[in-house]
């Protein structure tokens, strides 16, 4: 029998059935990703063509007609021109087309960044001003307060949409980027006080006493000291608060037109000349998922426990 | 450093009161100890001294000030948690550079303080560590650290020992003793443990309920108990309590337990119950063949330096403690008497001990 490890610890075979498990399901789920990307890089043709082309020639025409706006010329016209001065202007007239002007992909998603990380921002510094509270003080009807917080995420935010309408029609916040950061904002915070809310109970009231102790006020104590101390569950809700109003899909086409329209609206608009574009929607929903993941990948390693670990012994 | 006094202080939770009506001075560089068991109030009256509690009412002064409503922060006071509260974000340096920098202390000096500690402290090593990598006793000392580099009008403590296995506490018990000779700074120190009191202490204050019960040197707490409770609570085992159904008149110096006549300290207080009690400690009682209280043995602790029996009694569970040739075997009968005369009679009603020619 094999003594070397304890009883408490998985067994060798466990593990190995684990790691395949996770390594299934990890292939599974990259496979609708990597297709995606793989679109991006291709050409309009090897995009469609069956039995669908797993090795291909790369492309950047899904990317170049993501960010402009063309159209198509006769052969004769195309000739009239004086020769090409960039690679993507070559591409597109090997295509028989020419730029008419960059689209308005990049205002979009410049939208979809400023509404998101506003919102983001906004739904963590209000939760976790708010946990705090909930978590220290003596606030009278606590908890019939958190229940009513939590209640305002018990039926889909879709279905407030046509008061919210008519409302921000009223008060002028329709198409603009402070109504749509207000509104995700909103939905969100109620997820970051209840998630936060955990994460400050946690931290023991000793480090801000001691602060205070020390000189500082409450709020220095809190900014310096229970902040800092917070990061985990700062990073977690920061990341949830970021994939929901980054992805956010129905109030984004139901109260944005032009000025504040997001990226999710957009993308689907994106259609070419005969025929769906499949390069350019690739491409616009590979840098669309760009931002996420580079967010959670920055927050990820503060999303591992062990900061505070043994600075407390209880 | 400064004087502490507390008047008429009191603090009420909703129903609940946890400290009643209490008033302390503590000296200029006293070693102050607050002990009492978990519940009595002692960690709250601190907690009132530092500001991180507000009193329901009365006054704390700190030197010639009243601060009762003053924030923490205004204070001027130093508080080392139980858990320690070292801030894990920071290392050990930051730690103690914390408190100077909200006070505007320029660099030069905030470096030259933080040295001056941590050299008293020997921690000097371990100035770039972080927190977590510390032992128990270093976590200690930087905790002590940062409440001395402010150099504060009083130091507080709150079972500052309380996490630390035995090794580690006898070893903080002689450093802090040290520390306070050395810096010599007022310091109010609450504990539940009376060993670490009785070592610690210029004075202590007894807890109990919510009431300050006696506050005085520790021998005299030790031999001269107020009450009923401080005498079970001080000394290990606490002081045995024979109950006599009879009351106590002014110059009696004979009590009459079963038919036996024992003599205690000429008495200077009437008693105003009919049933009081007999106190006295294990080491002043002996095991004798007659003319004491009846009973057998119940249990034999072998302490090394000495034994301490049990006898079960007519009135209740007994201890004696005797030195270690004494040798009984459990269930034999024996005879309890006392070896001397510091014997303290407490009333039945008030539980406070009487006046007597020991108890003067």
């Amino acid at each position: 029998m094999d003594t070397s490890r304890s009883y408490l610890e998985p067994s060798s075979f466990s593990k190995k059935l684990a790691a395949t498990i996770i390594i299934v399901y990890t292939v599974i789920t990259l496979i609708p990703i990597s297709w995606m990307v793989m679109t991006s890089f291709k050409n309009v043709n090897s995009a469609i063509s069956y039995p669908p082309e797993v090795f291909f020639e790369p492309s950047l025409e899904g990317y170049v007609n993501l960010f402009t706006n063309r159209s198509r010329q006769s052969q004769e016209y195309l000739d009239s021109l004086p020769p090409p001065e960039n690679w993507y202007e070559e591409l597109v007239r090997s295509r028989e087309m020419v730029i008419t002007g960059p689209s308005k992909f990049l205002g979009r998603y410049s939208n979809s960044m400023i509404i998101g990380f506003g919102s983001t921002f906004a739904s963590v510094f209000l939760g976790a001003l708010a946990a705090y509270a909930f978590s220290r003080f003596r606030v009278p009807l606590k908890d019939d307060l958190l229940f009513f917080i939590l209640s305002t995420r018990m039926f889909p935010p879709i279905a407030v949409a046509v008061p919210i309408f008519i409302m921000y029609r009223k008060l002028g916040l329709g198409d603009t980027h402070l109504g749509m950061i207000i509104l995700y904002t909103v939905v969100n915070l109620s997820l970051a006080v209840w998630l936060l809310k955990g994460f400050m109970d946690e931290i023991p009231k000793e480090y801000e006493e001691a602060a205070m102790i020390d000189g500082y006020s409450r709020l220095q104590a809190f900014f310096k000291v229970v902040l800092p101390q917070a990061m985990t569950g700062i990073a977690a809700t920061a990341i949830f608060c970021m994939i929901f109003s980054w992805n956010e899909y129905a109030f984004a086409v139901l109260l944005t037109q032009f000025n504040a329209q997001t990226a999710p609206p957009f993308i689907p608009t994106i259609i070419g000349e005969g025929g769906l574009d499949w390069p350019a929607i690739g491409a616009g929903t590979t840098l669309f998922l760009l931002p996420v993941m580079i967010f959670t990948i920055i927050l990820r390693k503060h999303l591992l426990r062990g900061i505070t670990f043994g600075a407390v012994r209880k | 450093m400064s004087q502490i006094k507390i008047a008429n202080l009191q603090k009420s939770f909703g129903d609940f009161t946890a400290v009643k009506n209490s008033n302390l001075t503590i000296n200029d560089k006293e070693f102050f100890v607050l002990l009492g068991p978990s519940g009595c109030g002692k960690t709250t009256t601190l907690r009132m001294i530092a500001g991180l509690e507000l009193p329901t009412s009365g006054e704390i002064y700190l030197g010639e000030e009243e601060v009762g409503m003053l924030r923490a922060s205004e204070r001027d006071i130093a508080f080392v948690f139980q858990l320690f509260a070292l801030y894990p974000h920071m290392n050990v340096k930051n730690n103690l550079s914390f408190p100077l920098k909200m006070q505007g202390y320029s660099r030069s000096e905030i470096k030259t303080r933080v040295e001056e500690a941590a050299k008293l402290l020997r921690i000097d090593h371990i100035l770039n560590s972080s927190i977590s990598s510390l032992s128990g006793g270093d976590r200690q000392r930087v905790a002590l650290g940062r409440a001395l580099v402010r150099r504060p009008k009083a130091f507080l403590m709150d079972e500052p020992l309380g996490t630390l296995d035995a090794e580690f506490r006898e070893l903080m018990c002689l450093e802090l003793k040290k520390l306070h000779i050395d810096i010599g700074a007022t310091t109010v120190y609450v504990t539940h443990d009376q060993l670490e009191a009785m070592s610690l202490a210029d004075r202590i204050a007894v807890m109990d309920g919510g009431e300050i019960l006696q506050a005085d040197e520790p021998a005299v707490i030790y031999n001269k108990p107020a009450t009923k409770f401080v005498a079970s609570f001080i000394g290990s085992p606490g002081m045995n309590f024979i109950n006599i159904d009879q009351g106590i008149s002014n110059e009696q110096s004979t009590v009459n337990i079963e038919g036996t006549d024992f003599n205690i300290p000429k008495q200077y207080e009437i008693s105003k119950s009919k049933k009081n009690s007999f106190g006295i400690r294990p080491e002043n009682l002996s095991l004798t063949n007659e003319g004491g209280l009846k009973g057998s043995v119940f249990g034999v602790e072998y302490l090394g330096s000495r034994k301490i029996i049990t006898v079960k009694t007519n009135f209740g569970e007994i201890k004696v403690k005797t030195n270690i040739s004494t040798s009984v075997k459990i269930n034999e009968n024996v005879q309890v008497k006392p070896s001397n005369n510091n014997i303290i009679i407490f009333d039945g009603e008030t539980d406070r001990s009487l006046k007597s020619e020991f108890m003067n």
